[in-house]
């Protein structure tokens, strides 16, 4: 392990951490622009998180110590998962603990661990929203899943790092598996981040919500990590998207300066994949519970038929 | 003679048939200690654990020893009993010794009075079913595998009637026999098969035999009736179901954690060892069935409401998961790619492991449960992590194993089955090749579902508020069954965070039954898991479990530091509504009803909805299984049919009877004049 690469893993770290609530509020200020409103600052998430963590947590009276611990594990498992993304560098002393399916094993701990969570008070929403949860789970994490393999197809790697390497410092290339797998990645991605059409971030006591019914019985310190956790989850699948689709200016090992300039590449990269976000759930329409599992359905077809593409026709 | 009268000299076969005495001989003392409860329990149990452990130390050294045989003497005059202990057979017995060790201790703590059978005689029907499955796997002639083949079946048999007063369990058990000896018929014709009319029915001869490819699949398809009635593999899965869930919780476990491994065995030896050709195709037969079991098996275990049902049907989905690995095992040996051929033997042998261990757990855990609450329906259970601390965190370790979450033991075999899939785009049929992403995401899409039903069996039963009053009288397990618990779930998390070196382990199996192995390139990068090389997959357990541990520990610190830890403790927000009680919480039933929805194909489904004008509406569904009305009901109808017909023979007259032996005498003395 060298000096700079545990540095850049340490630089991604922070960098996840710090600006995952910026891309939050970012997309929430693209939203409020486009529906003509008049937008809270970009720094509101940040607010909330620093007064949500100096409330005092009121726990349900039977609550059990997974339900206080689950959080925390949320939160671990968001952290891991992006440190593990090459973000601004593919020189990650951390990368090789865990491959694409590992990360999908790790957003599936997640799942399960908030899901027990949720079930744990026995409150009818808690329950709901974890069965909602775990249905668009089971759909979605092989759907992920897929749209890895076709790009470690094209790498001959599970290991991001080496996936981004080969997409990025390859001759450009265009790859049809690709496309499929990206409208594919797309659906997945707005299902697993509870954003329209499954799920309204911005709503609160729906009756179909899902991430909200999840942290209904949370509150505080606990609450705040979760939403950070939940940040983070956006900000990791967005990395995922642009090192698989979009992975230029990453820098490899040994390059100190690409490793500064990596930065405001991601930043202005961001910036433009939350904005289209926003526009994206700005001209959409929540769909009705049930449809969601035909919509999480059809991107796991596109997936593997994307995979197919790629085997068949080697394109 | 001298050899075995000094155990410095004894060589390993030696040490496990001492264990297969000792076990006997604590099954013996059972019986005369019959009523004496506190005996059969705290001394014979623990005995039969030990031994257990023993065995699976001497098993552990065994596997990487040459191969030994032994005859023994025992059986008819000209067939003795030939033994074998290679690297194949010891895995297993390592899989038998490890998970019944934590189950024997379990069951020092489980069985009580006052249940059926009396303790003593369990003892000797629960020692006799372990020596069975180690002799199994131990014998190198069709007759010896036979006999300890139905002495497994009829040990279990008794086994599973222990509470024989109820009719359902009966059924089950009459169930259980039928199959496994439809079976057994299957496995008998396929030795004959094999012998190829040399009339010696040794392994070894077996193994010299040139079978043509016809007389092959044949015989591998007879191997595959026979050991997939006893896997559970679909359609023969129909007793699983039935039958694991009737016996008694440790029970249960062996059967469902150890037993069917036995399965695995015969396949494995029969189609890797003793047939001198693989075909391709049977490979895509055995990835057929294995898929359409696991898919099958987990969405019936997501739709359950009974938690050992529940159980039994993730077996099926586990069993699967391990016959289509083996069949992309033999499907790559068969176009000689060794290397992924190996890669996918090792998960397939891995799962074997780790299922044993993770099932094992959460079958002995719904024991505990069961003798706290009476219960066996989900919809009655709920709230228990309160009550019961040790059994709920225990039993969330097997949980999360079984969910095939990271770092846990199920994710390894599940992470390398997807690899071997992923570094095989070369087959020379572009058919297969097609296949292959479609395979791929049915396993996905079968691990993820795994964690649906996972989530539901943990969150209904210990997770919530108690369904029912008596509930909060619930007690936890005692120190035996915690001894048990504990000892499973270590081995969870053991195979889970040390799989580079388990892997060696495996190593010598494949190298036997391939030739090919990936132990030498895992031990080349010591806790990082790397089949083929670390730029192409790599995956670290204990380091991705530090990095979780680590990021938990620092932001639990960071958040008392940098601002307080308080907390206060009310009822529950539930959106500010105040008349909550248990009964809206969401019920097993309602848990599984989007998958019933969405697999509705999957099931025969009687549904009773209450129309709004009911005084007591009564809302009932039942879930049904197609098998059981399109081939097992037709087939049971049929054979009725023909014994009817027969039956018309037996008239009740000697007139009659002394008329057939007439008729009968002088059709053979035509017969024989001719």
């Amino acid at each position: 392990m060298n000096l700079l690469g545990a540095a850049s893993q340490l630089l991604e770290i922070l960098v996840a951490l710090a600006l995952a609530p910026l891309l939050t509020g970012w997309v929430d200020q693209c939203r409020a622009w486009l529906q003509n409103k008049s937008a809270p600052g970009l720094l509101q998430p940040y607010r909330l998180l620093h007064k949500l963590f100096h409330k005092e947590s009121v726990l349900a009276e039977h609550a059990s110590q997974l339900f206080r611990s689950a959080p925390y594990i949320v939160f671990g498992c968001m952290t891991l998962a992006c440190a593990i993304i090459p973000t601004l560098s593919t020189d990650l002393p951390l990368s090789p603990a865990a491959d694409a399916i590992a990360l999908v094993g790790l957003f599936a701990l997640a799942r399960v661990f908030i899901s027990l969570a949720a079930m744990d008070v026995g409150t009818a929403f808690g329950s709901l929203g974890a069965r909602r949860e775990m249905l668009i789970g089971f759909l979605a994490e092989p759907a992920l899943l897929m749209v890895l393999f076709s790009a470690s197809l094209i790498s001959g790697s599970t290991s991001l790092t080496t996936i981004v390497d080969t997409l990025a410092h390859r001759e450009l290339a265009i790859y049809p598996s690709l496309a499929f797998a990206g409208v594919a990645f797309v659906f997945v991605s707005l299902a697993e981040n509870a954003r329209i059409p499954v799920d309204n971030p911005s709503t609160h006591l729906e009756l179909t919500m899902i991430h909200e019914a999840l942290i209904l019985e949370y509150s505080a310190r606990h609450l705040a990590l979760l939403e950070w956790a939940a940040s983070l989850k956006l900000f990791a699948y967005s990395c995922i998207g642009l090192a698989l689709f979009c992975p230029w200016g990453v820098a490899q090992a040994n390059a100190p300066l690409a490793l500064l300039l990596a930065l405001p590449v991601l930043v202005l990269k961001l910036a433009v994949g939350g904005a289209l976000l926003a526009l994206f759930e700005s001209v959409s329409a929540k769909m009705r519970i049930f449809r969601v599992p035909e919509f999480v359905a059809t991107a796991f077809m596109l997936a593997v038929i994307g995979l197919l593409v790629r085997i068949l026709l080697g394109v | 003679m001298n050899r075995l009268l000094d155990p410095s000299h004894w060589v390993h076969l030696d040490w496990v048939l001492a264990a297969v005495v000792c076990w006997l001989l604590v099954g013996v003392a059972g019986v005369f200690a019959l009523r004496r409860f506190a005996l059969v329990a705290r001394v014979l149990f623990p005995v039969g654990g030990l031994i257990a452990i023993g065995l699976f130390a001497v098993a552990l050294r065994a596997v990487f020893d040459v191969p030994e045989v032994a005859v023994l003497p025992l059986g008819l005059p000209t067939l003795p009993f030939h033994l074998r202990l290679d690297a194949l057979s010891a895995f297993f017995l390592m899989v038998i010794a490890a998970a019944s060790a934590g189950v024997s201790a379990f069951a020092a703590g489980y069985f009580r009075r006052g249940e059926g059978t009396p303790p003593g005689l369990l003892c000797l029907e629960y020692h006799v079913f372990l020596a069975s499955m180690v002799l199994v796997v131990l014998a190198d002639d069709a007759y010896a595998f036979m006999v300890m083949w139905e002495t497994m079946a009829l040990s279990s048999f008794f086994l599973v009637i222990a509470n024989h007063r109820i009719p359902e369990i009966r059924r089950a058990g009459y169930l259980y026999l039928l199959i496994a000896h439809i079976g057994a018929i299957a496995i008998l014709l396929c030795f004959g098969v094999l012998q190829a009319n040399t009339g010696d029915y040794t392994f070894a001869n077996m193994r010299a035999q040139q079978l043509t490819p016809f007389w092959s699949s044949v015989a591998f398809l007879l191997a595959l009736l026979g050991f997939g009635a006893k896997a559970g593999l679909l359609p023969l899965h129909i007793w699983l179901p039935e039958a694991h869930p009737a016996a008694p919780s440790p029970v249960s476990a062996l059967m469902s954690g150890v037993m069917l491994k036995t399965a695995i065995y015969g396949m494995l030896r029969v189609s890797f060892d003793l047939l001198p050709v693989q075909l391709w195709w049977w490979g895509v037969l055995l990835l057929a069935l294995g898929l359409a079991s696991a898919l099958f098996g987990v969405v019936f275990s997501a739709v359950q409401v009974d938690m050992k049902r529940l159980l039994a049907y993730s077996s099926i989905e586990n069993i699967g998961l391990v016959f289509a690995a083996m069949g992309l095992s033999v499907l790559f040996y068969a176009y000689g790619m060794k290397p992924v051929a190996a890669l996918a033997m090792t998960a397939a042998l891995y799962h074997v492991a780790s299922h044993a261990f993770f099932k094992s757990l959460l079958f002995v855990g719904t024991g505990s449960v069961l003798h706290a609450t009476g219960q066996r329906s989900l919809g009655k259970l709920g709230g228990l992590i309160r009550f019961m601390p040790w059994t709920a965190w225990l039993t969330l370790v097997g949980v999360l194993a079984c969910a095939g979450l990271p770092p846990l033991g199920g994710f390894v075999s599940e992470w390398l089955l997807l690899q071997s899939f992923l570094f095989t785009p070369g087959l020379p049929n572009a058919f297969l090749n097609m296949l292959i992403p479609v395979v791929a995401a049915l396993i996905a899409l079968v691990a993820a579902l795994s964690g649906y039903a996972m989530v539901k069996f943990f969150g209904v039963i210990f997770l919530g508020q108690p369904r029912e009053e008596k509930l909060s009288e619930a007690h936890d397990a005692g120190a035996w069954e915690r001894i048990g618990m504990l000892w499973l779930a270590a081995g969870c998390l053991l195979l889970g965070l040390m799989p580079g070196q388990f892997i060696q382990l495996i190593d010598p199996v494949t190298q036997q039954l391939l030739s090919a192995g990936i132990g030498s390139t895992v031990a080349a990068q010591g806790w990082l898991l790397v089949p083929l090389s670390i730029d192409r997959a790599s995956y670290g357990p204990v380091i991705f479990l530090l990095g979780v541990t680590v990021s938990f520990a620092l932001t639990f610190v960071l958040v008392r530091k940098l601002y307080h830890g308080r907390v206060r403790r009310a009822a529950p927000w539930d959106c500010g509504f105040p008349w909550q009680s248990a009964r809206m919480q969401d019920t097993a039933e309602g848990f599984g009803q989007p998958i019933r929805q969405i697999f509705e194909p999957f099931f025969r489904m009687e549904r009773h909805l209450p129309s709004p004008f009911d005084r007591a509406p009564i809302y009932r569904v039942e879930v049904g299984d197609h098998f059981w009305h399109w081939f097992y009901l037709p087939v049971a109808a049929l054979v009725e049919r023909i014994s009817r017909l027969i039956g018309r023979l037996q008239q009740g007259r000697i007139a009659v009877y002394l008329m057939y032996s007439f008729v009968t005498l002088i059709a053979v003395l035509v017969a024989v004049t001719q």
